[in-house]
């Protein structure tokens, strides 16, 4: 007879879960974890992983486009869409398998099957028919996320695609309509673009990426268009019918006038909702708002031992956040002394789209809304040796201090590479650096990290190379 | 559970001490009240009692070890029944300790007492060294290795952190860090203002939580009362002498003033100005004399700022007037170089406007040093509160007739008693002397304010 009592069980094995669970092992609380799918959740198997494969494979063919840039020539350049994904997959499975192996290594007892939270610790366990009774003394909720639909907007898998869809196309469009400009929405046009479909891009609000920085937003909007994009702003698709081969979307404009245009496929791209059903979340005790769990800061539902993480607990939804979320929500579990809750302003994000955009902290707006005065610096990829010799000469840095402190407010970034840069500013900002720390910095020459640094300069007036 | 033995406090300012000497060995049985060890600061020794029973299981602090922070543990004492090997645990743990008071060691009250007195003397050199954990990396860096606490070493802030402190004049010593192993990160410092910058409305929620400590301020269920909203004022001056008593290390001085010439000076002056209509009152005569002895002690017309201090140049007096829900204190700009009818005039307008609620901020902000005079209320002396980021504060009492001794007689004289508040950071006893010798100085032989 397998254990069935345990200090605590997190439901769902996403980037949440499975880094929760791994922690509580490290500080002796006996752990088990349970999965309805796959080891690893969307992240992995069928998200920021995944596409990150499939846009190496678009980079890669840009590059070769663009050959005689670089006094190279490549002729006949195709790709076998198969391979492409099949290489995704195997990327995807690969990850999956090292998470079965940490959580091993760590002794967590991994469950498959679906939870239902049955009150007073316990958690009843549905897999092949039978049903495993539970117990445990705390309970993270780490189910994660599913692409939010409408009413009038389904996916059905063939013709209209989540990201999931999206991600293991057998043939390539065409045309492509992608509706929502966020992270997940960009990556995809990127890819689909990069691979030569039409992309055209319908947004709801008054700019793509909204959660950037304005001049970000902009800076991304050209860019996407130079590419050949087609971005249609303060709008949305109020119908879609379904052909044989292709969607007619109507699209409704800022003007309220409506047009209609025919894809070959289109992609939901308009957020995402919480996975919050057949939990026994109700009875439990547990409030939902809006399709999320509500949660302290350190993560406690309104039901005693149920805590929350990750995704299912609300925005932003990131991977990185819903670790870190986990982790802490475990060492309060723990008793772990001198804890802080996670300060949503040190979230860094990216999208890896082409251009590349990341950032940490207040945007310009918001940084002004809250009443800072500010110092904003500026630095173009264009003044930057590194990125000339990369052909990669669009993007800039921008750093947002508070002026009286020098606090880095925050960090705003899009170009080549960037995703890989924004670290350092998280570091900065977590050990609470000013500008000074920052000027004082030796950064290594010829680096794109370099424009970093000419970017806090350059809010104080001293940028060297532009 | 084996009991930790603390290094104590021999006063309220003492930060470090040598440990001179140990009256018992390891495995020495002790009881309550015997005398285990003598510790001394460059004023005294004291002896150090033990509170409890037991037997010493390990000395943590060799004999002569010099510079031992406050409530560090200096060893371990094991309870009845416990052995050795209970000390493990027990010293590994004392490294986290260094909250604790220290409670279990004691030292007679009495010395308590007379120390304190000792370190409101003013001292021949004038020169009392405050250690400053900041400013002080080569002294601290000879001390020996204190076997747990990090007090007295090297304050770790974020840089963030330091800034802000220094802005706020506010000294990261006396700010406890939440970061990791204790660090000063921002909010930390934003606690410690009292208030949280427009920006960190997340933090601040999520800082709700009642502090430790913090006071319960549920009134009495059975008792009547009327419930009062706190006026602006009011609530600036809540946070302002909160911020002024819990983080600026307060001595006071008081001296006793003879009145009787300064009082004819000045029976004499108003006749003479009476046709200008200006009627000089005590306190433009206390002005006068505050500023000239700022003058002559312009240590005395400091301002403590975390790494530095700033020695004025000019006498602004700040004067507090007390006003309706409150008090405002306008200030006499350049005191120094102003005579004693102009400060009259200046002054006469200030309070007025101050009672009309007419003032304008630069009226009142900003200030060298503040004078509060309740004389007028028959207070016979009292210490008042530092106006800070100012280094010093006048309390001034009530004109009255004593029985003083002079020359060896008994004689009636017109006395008048002044307390003055010093930030401890940024002056000393003898500084603060000095100027209160030169204020009495001025105020007794008024003619000497002409030169």
């Amino acid at each position: 007879m397998a254990e069935t009592k345990y200090d605590l069980i997190v439901i769902g094995a996403g980037p949440g879960g499975y880094v929760a669970a791994i922690r509580a092992a490290q500080l002796g609380l006996k752990a088990a974890i349970i999965e309805r799918e796959h080891l690893g959740g969307i992240c992995l198997n069928w998200g920021c992983i995944p596409t990150k494969a499939l846009l190496r494979t678009s980079e890669i063919k840009h590059y070769l486009d663009n050959a005689s840039d670089f006094g190279l020539s490549a002729k006949d350049i195709d790709f076998d869409l198969k391979k492409v994904v099949s290489r995704s997959r195997k990327i995807a499975g690969q990850l999956n398998t090292g998470v079965k192996g940490l959580l091993k290594k760590n002794k967590v007892v991994t469950i498959m099957g679906e939870a239902t939270l049955k009150g007073k610790g316990g958690v009843s366990v549905k897999a092949d028919g039978k049903t495993t009774e539970l117990q445990a003394k705390n309970i993270i909720l780490a189910t994660g996320a599913r692409a939010r639909e409408l009413p009038h907007l389904k996916a059905d898998g063939k013709l209209i695609w989540t990201y999931k869809h999206a991600m293991t196309p057998e043939v390539m469009p065409k045309s492509l309509l992608v509706v929502g400009s966020g992270a997940i929405g960009l990556e995809f046009a990127s890819f689909y673009r990069d691979m030569g479909a039409e992309v055209t891009i319908v947004e709801m609000m008054d700019r793509i990426l909204p959660v950037e920085d304005e001049e970000v937003s902009a800076f991304a909007k050209k860019q996407f268009e130079k590419q050949g994009m087609k971005i249609v702003l303060n709008a949305s698709v109020e119908k879609v019918d379904i052909k044989k081969n292709s969607v007619t979307a109507t699209i409704k404009g800022k003007d309220g006038k409506t047009e209609t245009q025919t894809f070959d496929r289109m992609i939901l791209a308009i957020g995402i909702t919480g996975n919050v059903e057949n939990l026994g979340l109700e009875e439990a005790g547990v409030k939902v708002e809006r399709g999320h769990v509500v949660t302290d800061e350190w993560g406690r539902t309104a039901a005693t031992g149920i805590w929350a993480i990750g995704d299912v607990a609300g925005a932003p939804w990131l991977a990185h956040k819903a670790s870190h979320e986990g982790v802490i929500a475990v060492e309060k579990i723990a008793g772990i002394k001198g804890l802080h809750p996670m300060r949503k302003d040190l979230i860094p994000g990216c999208t890896y789209s082409r251009p590349q955009v990341a950032s940490v902290g207040l945007t310009e707006a918001k940084a002004k809304e809250a009443g800072y005065k500010i110092k904003v610096g500026k630095f173009p990829f264009i003044g930057n040796g590194k990125a000339i010799a990369l052909g990669e000469p669009e993007g800039f840095v921008k750093t947002i201090f508070d002026e009286k402190t020098g606090e880095l407010l925050g960090a705003h970034m899009i170009g080549a590479e960037v995703t890989e840069l924004i670290q350092g500013y998280v570091v900065a900002k977590s050990l609470e650096t000013t500008e000074a720390e920052l000027m004082h910095t030796i950064f290594p020459h010829p680096t794109l990290s370099e424009m970093m640094h000419e970017s806090v300069l350059d809010a104080y007036g001293r940028a060297i190379h532009y | 559970m084996p009991i930790e033995i603390l290094m104590p406090a021999l006063s309220p300012t003492m930060e470090t001490g040598t440990l001179a000497k140990w009256l018992v060995s390891e495995g020495d049985t002790v009881s309550s009240g015997d005398i285990i060890a003598e510790i001394e600061t460059d004023k005294a020794t004291m002896e150090v009692e033990a509170i409890d029973e037991g037997r010493i299981g390990k000395i943590l602090v060799a004999d002569g070890t010099e510079e031992v922070p406050v409530n560090a543990v200096i060893a371990i004492l094991l309870e009845e029944g416990e052995d050795e090997s209970a000390l493990d645990a027990a010293v590994a743990k004392s490294s986290g300790s260094k909250d604790k008071a220290a409670k279990k060691t004691d030292i007679p009250s009495r010395d308590v007492a007379d120390d304190k007195s000792d370190e409101e003397q003013p001292k021949a050199t004038g020169n009392e060294s405050k250690p400053d954990s900041d400013s002080e990396p080569e002294e601290k860096a000879k001390a020996p290795a204190a076997p747990t606490t990090e007090e007295g070493e090297r304050v770790f802030a974020s840089p963030l952190a330091r800034r802000m402190a220094q802005q706020a004049g506010l000294d990261l010593a006396s700010v406890t860090g939440s970061g990791p192993k204790g660090r000063i990160v921002k909010a930390d410092i934003e606690d410690a203002m009292g208030k949280a910058v427009p920006a960190a409305k997340d933090q601040a929620a999520a800082a709700t939580a009642p502090a430790i400590g913090a006071p319960d301020f549920t009134p009495p269920a059975d008792v009547p009362y009327d419930e009062v909203k706190l006026s602006g004022m009011r609530k600036v001056i809540a946070k302002r002498m909160t911020q002024s008593k819990s983080h600026v290390p307060h001595f006071y001085l008081t001296v006793d003033v003879a009145l009787d010439k300064m009082m004819a000076q000045r029976k004499d002056l108003n006749a003479r100005l009476e046709e200008d209509g200006v009627r000089i009152s005590v306190n433009d005569f206390i002005i006068r004399a505050c500023a000239l002895a700022l003058k002559k002690v312009p240590q005395a017309n400091a301002m403590f700022a975390g790494d530095k201090a700033y020695m004025f140049k000019r006498q602004d007096i700040s004067v507090a007037v007390a006003v309706e829900g409150g008090l405002v204190t306008p200030i006499v700009r350049d005191a120094g170089s102003k005579g004693l009818a102009e400060i009259s005039r200046e002054m006469k307008e200030l309070a007025g406007r101050a009672q009309e609620g007419k003032l304008v901020p630069e009226d009142y902000q900003g200030g060298t040093f503040s004078i509060s005079n309740l004389g007028m209320y028959g207070i016979r002396e009292f210490g008042a509160v530092i106006n800070p980021p100012q280094g010093a504060i006048l309390a001034v009492g009530a004109g009255e007739k004593r029985a003083v001794v002079v020359d060896d007689a008994v004689a009636v004289r017109l006395m008048m008693s002044v307390t003055l508040a010093v930030d401890h950071r940024v002056m000393d006893g003898a500084i603060g002397a000095d100027f209160l010798k030169a204020f009495k100085g001025f105020i007794e032989d008024p003619i000497t304010m002409l030169l």
